[in-house]
C-alpha cells in the first residue's frame, strides 16, 4: 500500500486507482502494415523492470483521468507524477 | 551414494542423537565449466536438474540461487495441487505434474507429504455453474477425475461452509477433484536437491547472477557474484525475475511481475479437511499439518519486486473468507507475507527454447507454478537436453506470443488471476 499524488486531486490512497501497465508504448500508425511479429512486441512483450519503470494510472475512484507515474518497482517509491502526453522525466 | 531416509536410519541415527545425520546437499564452490547451468534454486529449478541428470545424464551441471534454496516462491505459496484445468494442452500439462507428485516421495526417498485430501471449487453464480460444468466435462475427457456437486454435496463434503442462499454470493455448487490435494513446500526442494546433489549436480547458493555472455547467438556463460562460469545451456528458472534475467541476454519476454499474497492464522485444532477455492469471490483455504489455516489471497494489478502487496487485497479476501466461513470470525491471523510472481497475458506459463541458442526459459508460472513443479522440471530437462520441446509443453514456446496460438486460461483456471 502506498500514496499516490494524482495530479488532478491530490494525494491518495493507491487501492483508489488503477496500474495500467507500462508507459509510453505509442499504438502502431498503420496497423495493417505490421508483421507478426511486430504485433507480439506492440501487444505482448513487456520491459518488466526492476527499478525505475514509467507507467499509466488511472484514478478510477476519483476523478477517473489517466496519467502517467515514474515508479522504482524494487520498492514501490514514486519518483515523479506527470500527465498524459508530457514526456518522462530524466532523473 | 547417499544413507537411505529410513525407519532403520532414524533409529540408528537416535543413539547418536541425531548428530550424525549426513549433510543433504554439499555446498560446493563453482567450477569453470559445466555442461548446463540452471539458474533459480526454487522447486522448479532444482526439479529440472535433477531430471537432467537423472533421465538425461547430465551430471556435470549447476544449480545457482541469489539466495537459499527453496527460499523464495517456492517456501511462499500455499501448496496446493490439482490438475483440473479446461484446455487440452494445460490439462496434459498439469496432470503429467500430478501423476509424477502421486509417486514423488518414494522415488525422492523424502517424504513431501503429498496429501490427496480433494480441491474443489465454488460456483456463486450461474455463469459459474455453467463454466465450471464445463470443465468438468472437459477434464473427464480428458481424463482427469472431476465430478460436479450441488449445494447440499458440497454442505456434506465440508461442513464449514456457509449455504445459506442469503448471502451476498450464495453457493451454488462446485467441482470437486479428489486426486488433488496438497504438498510440503520446502520438502520439496529439498527432496529435488538431495537427490540432484546425490547425482553429481552442484548447488550453488548464494550465488547471484549478474550478466550472461553471449557470442553473437550462442551463450557462452554467465556472471555470477562467485565469478564467471562457462556453459552451453542455460536454463533459467527465476520466477517473479524472470524478465531481469531475460534483459540480460537483451531478451524482452511478455511477463509482468507482480505480488501475491498469503497469510496463515494461529494453528488450531483439524478443522478443514480439504481444500476450498472460490473463483468468484477470490478465496481460498486449507489446513497445515500444522493446524494453521492457510489462506490465498490475490494478487496487485501493478508490477512491483517489493515482495510486499496490498493491505486492501488482504481485506478483501478475508471478507470472503468470513462470509463463506463464520466459523473463522474470532481467528486471528499469524504471519502474512508477499512473492513475485510472473504472470504471461494468457495466464500460462513458457518452457521453451528463446531465439538465442542454449538460452532456455521456463517461465510465467504467475499463480500457480507450484502444483506444476515435478511435470516442470520433467519437460524443461527434456527441452534443454534435446533442445526440443517435449510434446507436453510444446504448446506452451514463446513463439505462441507471435502466431497467437494462445493457452488461454485466465478464466479457466480455478482462481481469477
Amino acid at each position: 500500500m502506498f500514496l499516490i499524488n494524482c495530479p488532478f486531486c491530490g494525494e491518495r490512497e493507491q487501492s483508489e486507482f488503477k496500474a495500467g501497465g507500462e508507459a509510453h508504448i505509442v499504438r502502431p500508425k498503420q496497423p495493417t502494415e505490421l508483421s507478426d511479429d511486430e504485433w507480439a512486441e506492440y501487444l505482448f512483450m513487456r520491459k518488466n523492470i526492476k527499478g525505475v519503470q514509467f507507467e499509466r494510472w488511472n484514478h478510477i475512484h476519483g476523478c477517473r483521468k489517466w496519467f502517467n507515474m515514474a515508479r522504482d518497482t524494487s520498492n514501490d517509491q514514486i519518483k515523479a507524477v506527470y500527465k498524459m502526453g508530457e514526456k518522462p522525466p530524466v532523473k | 551414494m547417499k544413507n537411505k531416509y529410513s525407519i532403520f536410519s532414524l533409529i540408528k541415527n537416535a543413539f547418536s542423537y541425531h548428530e550424525n545425520w549426513e549433510k543433504a546437499w554439499k555446498d560446493p564452490a563453482p567450477k569453470k565449466e559445466y555442461e548446463a547451468v540452471i539458474i533459480g534454486g526454487g522447486g522448479h529449478g532444482l526439479a529440472s536438474a535433477y531430471y537432467l541428470a537423472k533421465k538425461h545424464n547430465m551430471k556435470n551441471i549447476a544449480v545457482v540461487e541469489k539466495g537459499w534454496i527453496g527460499g523464495g516462491n517456492t517456501g511462499r505459496n500455499t501448496t496446493i495441487i490439482r490438475s483440473n484445468y479446461l484446455w487440452d494442452a494445460s490439462a496434459g500439462l498439469y496432470d503429467h505434474a500430478l501423476k509424477i507428485w502421486e509417486g514423488l516421495s518414494q522415488e525422492l526417498n523424502y517424504n513431501v507429504m503429498f496429501s490427496q485430501r480433494g480441491v474443489m471449487n465454488l460456483a456463486h453464480n450461474l455463469q459459474d455453474v455453467r463454466d465450471l460444468k464445463r470443465r468438468t466435462h472437459a477434464n473427464r475427457l480428458n481424463g482427469i477425475d472431476a465430478v460436479y456437486l450441488n449445494t447440499e454435496e458440497v454442505k456434506k463434503f465440508c461442513p464449514i461452509i456457509n449455504t445459506s442462499p442469503n448471502i451476498r454470493y450464495p453457493v451454488l455448487g462446485g467441482t470437486l477433484q479428489r486426486r488433488a490435494g496438497t504438498a510440503r513446500h520446502d520438502a520439496v526442494a529439498w527432496g529435488y536437491a538431495r537427490g540432484a546433489d546425490e547425482m553429481g549436480v552442484d548447488i550453488i547458493q548464494n550465488c547471484e547472477v549478474k550478466g550472461i555472455k553471449r557470442n553473437g547467438d550462442c551463450v557462452e556463460g554467465i556472471e555470477t557474484t562467485k565469478g564467471f562460469i562457462k556453459t552451453k545451456k542455460i536454463g533459467v528458472v527465476a520466477a517473479g525475475h524472470s524478465s531481469v534475467i531475460a534483459n540480460m541476454a537483451g531478451l524482452k519476454l511478455p511477463l509482468e511481475s507482480k505480488p501475491l499474497q498469503a497469510l496463515v492464522s494461529e494453528p488450531v485444532k483439524p478443522i478443514i479437511d480439504t481444500v476450498v477455492m472460490s473463483n468468484a469471490v477470490h478465496a481460498y483455504v486449507s489446513q497445515s499439518d500444522k493446524g494453521e489455516l492457510v489462506i490465498g489471497a490475490g494478487t496487485d494489478d501493478y508490477v512491483s519486486y517489493s515482495q510486499k502487496g496490498s493491505h486492501d487485497i488482504v481485506e478483501g479476501t478475508l471478507n470472503a473468507i468470513l462470509e463463506l466461513y463464520p466459523i473463522f470470525s474470532r481467528m486471528r491471523m499469524l504471519r502474512q507475507w508477499g512473492g513475485i510472481v510472473d504472470i504471461c497475458p494468457d495466464a500460462s506459463p513458457i518452457i521453451s527454447k528463446t531465439s538465442i541458442k542454449g538460452l532456455y526459459f521456463n517461465c510465467g508460472w504467475g499463480t500457480g507454478g507450484f502444483k506444476a513443479t515435478p511435470g516442470s522440471g520433467d519437460l524443461f530437462a527434456h527441452t534443454i537436453a534435446n533442445d526440443e520441446p517435449h510434446k507436453l509443453n510444446a504448446a506452451f514456446n514463446i513463439n505462441r506470443f507471435v502466431s497467437g496460438d494462445l493457452v488461454d486460461e485466465h478464466g479457466a483456471a480455478a482462481v481469477a488471476h
